[in-house]
């Protein structure tokens, strides 16, 4: 054989070696990818099976606690008035009149009066249970009087001819601040010095 | 027999050199994914992980029926002790 052909012959030998090295290699790491791909699918599927009822939920929890809101939003303009009702929000939430209630865009525009200014807090609440209510069970000033328990009838007691009707309409909460119908004027003399008296002599 | 010298420097010159700077850059592509793909199995898996609590989510969904219920029956209460504005 001729010189020629050996070299030929180591050249292809040589580049078949590279072929199975390099291919090989790409192999080995292909399959590495496609375990790591494995693994990546399967906790994909989980993530997806894992969140697959969370829209149903929280849609659900959406809609309870937009009821939710509805109801207390019309429960509190029913017994307090838009305004006051705006009022009591704005001072529990500040900030939060301004955006009003939600089935009443109206309320948007109204001005909330400060009602932390013209209430504390839970006064108007006590007002209303008075000594009905059974957290007076535990007063200094005396037993309720109605039984909590049992006296189902006795707060009728408190009302011999029937529970009045409220009236028609009730009074307004005060207005306060520049736009109060009463407004005080500062007295000159505070402030100023004092003045002095004539001596006595 | 000149031509078979010359066809021998092309495939040890040439060809050879070719190949293996081709099937370089094919194994170099193939191994740099591979510490991506551990990357993206890890974060796979730690997120698949922290949805473990969605499953708390329909407590969530019961405790709030449960709470809006109780909350009605309040507002019920409450529409018939306090007086209307």
């Amino acid at each position: 054989m001729p010189a020629a052909g050996v070299v030929m012959i180591i050249a292809v030998v040589l580049i078949v070696v590279a072929l199975v090295y390099f291919l090989v290699s790409t192999i080995l790491a292909l399959r590495q990818i496609t375990s790591g791909l494995d693994q990546v699918i399967a906790s994909v599927t989980e993530i997806v099976e894992k969140t697959a009822p969370v829209n149903e939920v929280v849609t659900s929890i959406n809609a309870q606690l937009d009821a939710g809101v509805d109801l207390l939003e019309g429960l509190l303009v029913k017994k307090a008035g838009i305004v006051d009702a705006l009022g009591l929000v704005d001072g529990l939430y500040a900030g939060a009149g301004s955006v009003g209630f939600r089935h009443l865009p109206e309320s948007a525009t109204l001005t909330a009066p400060r009602i932390g200014e013209i209430y504390t807090k839970g006064t108007l609440t006590l007002a209303r249970l008075g000594r009905e209510a059974p957290i007076a069970l535990a007063s200094p000033a005396g037993p309720a009087l109605r039984d909590a328990a049992y006296a189902s009838g006795s707060a009728r007691k408190l009302y011999p001819g029937g529970r009045p009707d409220a009236a028609e309409r009730l009074p307004r909460s005060p207005a306060i601040g520049g736009g109060a119908p009463v407004q005080y004027e500062q007295r000159e003399d505070i402030g100023a010095p004092r003045k002095r008296l004539p001596s006595g002599s | 027999m000149i031509l078979w010298w010359i066809g021998d420097i092309v495939l040890l010159v040439v060809v050879l050199p070719v190949v293996a700077a081709l099937l370089y850059g094919v194994l170099a592509a193939a191994r740099s994914i591979v510490p991506s793909v551990r990357q993206i199995t890890g974060t796979a898996a730690a997120a698949s992980k922290d949805l473990d609590a969605t499953a708390l989510l329909l407590t969530t969904q019961d405790q709030v029926t449960q709470t809006v219920a109780g909350v009605a029956n309040y507002g019920g209460s409450l529409d018939v002790i306090l007086d209307d504005a």
